[in-house]
């Protein structure tokens, strides 16, 4: 195909990327150094009152913003360097901190908070994955061959609902007066809130997300299922193997690309996590790196969005994204390389 | 087919891989089932502390909304016979009735159709017949299921959830077509392009797919809020403001979409031997010729199952459409949003879900009608390489 020809068929859609996925970049790059506010100017105001004989006249200096000719605001943008970044991170408290060798005085800074429930959701969630996925493709590898198609249409269902609405699905089932609650508190005898502290929101965040990802993995894994050679198999059994042996020493290598690619696919959209926070309410108690820059961008109650430390957080999460990416890049890289010669 | 000896399974294995099946089963579709439930009964019954509670629903029965057992065997059977139909009938009528170039448009319209005739007989001469037949039956024409419809009701009239449903297919059905228009070219220029930029356009593709929404729209906002003024110099004065336009939401979404899309729809064309194309050309067609005559008749299972990927990133989406769009042009996820605000009494509470419930319907026919499309799509990026 001649590079003309190739041109014009991926033209569109490198067009749409650069516009809107590669232009934003820079733009939020440049903007994670600026910062832009109304102009300010003091000007004096003298209030009268109505008095006896004479009024009672104040003056005071007041800041109000400079309106342009349109009536609105007017704004300006200057240049803070690092400042932003500054305020995103925190660096003197948690070096204070780290003084007092206190964890729980970092935690409270909602960065450092993002970053570890971001991490640890991350890669506690990875093995769970697998594994749940794993035995699901098993067992249904197992069943009947009638029962199959019904069990992945239920199996897909977590996969394919909102994400919203699945933890919100899931939320209304341990909420105050929700069934399990209710059934877990005639258990227990104890008075359960799940959502009042943040160590159970994250377990049931770590559950749902188990719950909505394994369909996937199990969908994967049961297609690799399939092209398991047979040979192989009843060789191991002529050679004694016991089915745990079969498992670790035929099964799992063979599936062992579409483990790494679970893996992989799992890791990039863990650590994006964000809608859990939204569903289970918890930004109270335990909130994502995702969601920090999503909440500097939403208007506050004055209406103003604080993009440039949304645009300095969201640089730092995109810190997270490089590191996950560069062990794969590199293996693409020297397969390809390796193909080429 | 007969298993050898020695890769029989025992009893106890055999049980277990079940059991543990049974309860997978339950533990994906109970959540889902139960706020389908809960949407049916009033207040006191969706919250109540016995599961029995729930399901048979005393308090929505007092209230004078219940079903007898008459009602439920009838509803049960009209249900069955309506989905029977679909599957055995409809698509024959489908294709008997449209000419094949408008097929797409042949099975919108008799889906439509469908929807509307299905949703006249249930909910309009159902109940009317029924509700005859139970007045006459006596003890077997009681209630003894309570069911109500009036939290939908509520959310769908008096809330104009209309409204977000309608602002939901608008920018759905724009992100799917926009972005298989664009990612079926690309797909196939990098399928058939073994060069080293078609290459590093993938890996590309690959790093854009890993970031952030947030970290997007962090750079949208700025720019989307001020584009009149930042247009203005090129469009003159009719320079649109970007912020709250639902189609400036579609070409977010379609980027953000679009390496997601390349990729898939490349493995689906690296799969049409390139021999066919190559065949047209030695008869004289160019590559958009090839294209056009050759490729697209095929190219369909590929493009239906990424079409369903992209309207499940559109119909889901939540951190770029509560950030984009107002109010007035708000989607479904981001406006059951605004039911958590006000979600101060049980009914509200029972009204949220039966907006979820609403959300997840479209969701439950789709995995029911394209399961198999779903599943291929799912294996086709990972087992093919």
């Amino acid at each position: 195909m001649k590079f003309k020809t190739f041109a014009a068929f991926v033209g569109p859609s490198v067009f749409m990327m650069i516009l809107f996925i590669a232009a934003p970049l820079i733009s939020v790059f440049i903007q994670s150094f600026q910062v832009t506010q109304p102009i300010l100017q003091q000007v004096e105001v003298e209030t009268c009152t109505p008095g006896f004989l004479t009024q009672t006249c104040t003056t005071e200096i007041k800041t109000v913003p400079i309106l342009g000719e349109d009536g609105k605001t007017m704004t300006q943008t200057s240049w803070v360097g690092l400042q932003s970044y500054k305020n995103v991170l925190q660096m003197d408290k948690v070096w204070a901190a780290i003084g007092n060798g206190s964890w729980n005085e970092i935690m409270q800074i909602d960065f450092w908070k993002a970053l570890r429930f971001t991490l640890s959701f991350t890669l506690l969630t990875l093995p769970l994955v697998v594994g749940v996925g794993l035995a699901i493709a098993l067992a249904v590898n197992n069943a009947a061959r009638a029962i199959r198609g019904p069990i992945i249409f239920i199996s897909l269902l977590p996969f394919i609902i909102t994400p919203v609405i699945g933890s919100l699905s899931i939320y209304w089932l341990f909420v105050g007066d929700g069934i399990l609650t209710a059934m877990m508190e005639r258990w227990t005898g104890t008075n359960i809130s799940m959502f009042a502290q943040a160590w159970t929101i994250e377990l049931l965040m770590y559950f749902y997300r188990v719950w909505h990802v394994a369909p996937f993995a199990f969908v994967i894994f049961y297609a690799g299922l399939q092209t398991v050679n047979m040979d192989t198999l009843e060789s191991a059994v002529i050679d004694g193997a016991s089915r745990w042996e079969r498992l670790r020493h035929v099964i799992v290598p063979h599936l062992m690309p579409l483990i790494i690619f679970i893996a992989l696919i799992h890791l990039m959209d863990c650590y994006r996590v964000f809608e859990e926070i939204v569903g289970f309410r918890s930004q109270a108690h335990v909130i994502s790196l995702q969601w920090l820059t999503y909440d500097f961008m939403t208007p506050d109650d004055a209406g103003n969005r604080a993009i440039s430390r949304a645009s300095a957080s969201a640089m730092l999460t995109m810190i997270g994204i490089v590191f996950l990416l560069i062990l794969p890049l590199r293996r693409t890289w020297r397969d390809h390389k390796g193909s080429a010669h | 087919m007969s298993t050898p000896k020695a890769m029989q399974q025992s009893f106890a294995l055999r049980f277990s891989s079940g059991a543990f099946l049974a309860f997978w089963c339950l533990l994906a579709a109970f959540p889902i089932f139960w706020i389908a439930v809960m949407s049916f009964k009033s207040p006191v019954d969706a919250f109540a502390d016995s599961p029995w509670d729930v399901i048979t629903g005393p308090a929505t029965r007092a209230a004078g909304h219940g079903l007898s057992v008459i009602d439920i065997i009838a509803g049960l059977a009209v249900l069955y016979f309506a989905i029977r139909w679909a599957f055995t009938r409809l698509p024959g009528l489908v294709q008997q009735y449209c000419p094949p170039s408008l097929i797409v448009l042949g099975w919108v319209f008799g889906a439509v159709l469908y929807a509307v005739a299905f949703v006249l007989i249930f909910f309009g001469l159902l109940p009317l017949v029924l509700g005859a037949l139970n007045s006459l039956l006596g003890p077997l024409g009681t209630p003894v299921l309570g069911l109500t419809t009036e939290h939908y009701v509520s959310v769908w009239a008096e809330n104009e959830f209309y409204r977000n449903f309608l602002n939901s297919m608008l920018v759905t059905a724009g992100v799917v077509t926009i972005s298989l228009t664009v990612g079926t070219l690309a797909g196939y220029g990098l399928a058939r392009s073994g060069s080293d930029l078609a290459f590093w356009l993938l890996i590309l593709a690959l790093v854009f797919r890993a970031l952030p929404h947030s970290v997007l729209v962090a750079g949208y906002l700025p720019v989307f809020i001020n584009s009149s003024e930042i247009l203005r110099p090129i469009l003159g004065d009719g320079a649109p403001t970007l912020y709250g336009q639902p189609w400036a939401v579609i070409a977010a979404l379609v980027a953000i979409n679009q390496p997601f899309t390349i990729w898939m729809l490349r493995s689906f064309f690296q799969n049409i031997p390139a021999e066919l194309d190559e065949a047209a050309r030695v008869d004289g067609c160019s590559h958009f010729q090839a294209f056009r005559r050759v490729i697209m008749p095929v190219m369909w299972p590929g493009v239906i199952t990424t079409g369903l990927f992209s309207f499940l990133l559109g119909y889901n989406d939540f951190l770029v459409t509560s950030l984009l769009l107002d109010a007035q042009n708000q989607t479904m996820v981001p406006a059951i949003a605004g039911y958590f605000n006000r979600e101060t009494t049980t009914t509200d509470q029972v009204e949220a879900v039966a907006a979820a419930v609403s959300i997840t319907a479209p969701l439950f026919l789709l995995v029911m009608v394209f399961q198999r499309q779903i599943v291929s799509g799912l294996t086709a990026g990972a087992v093919k390489g």
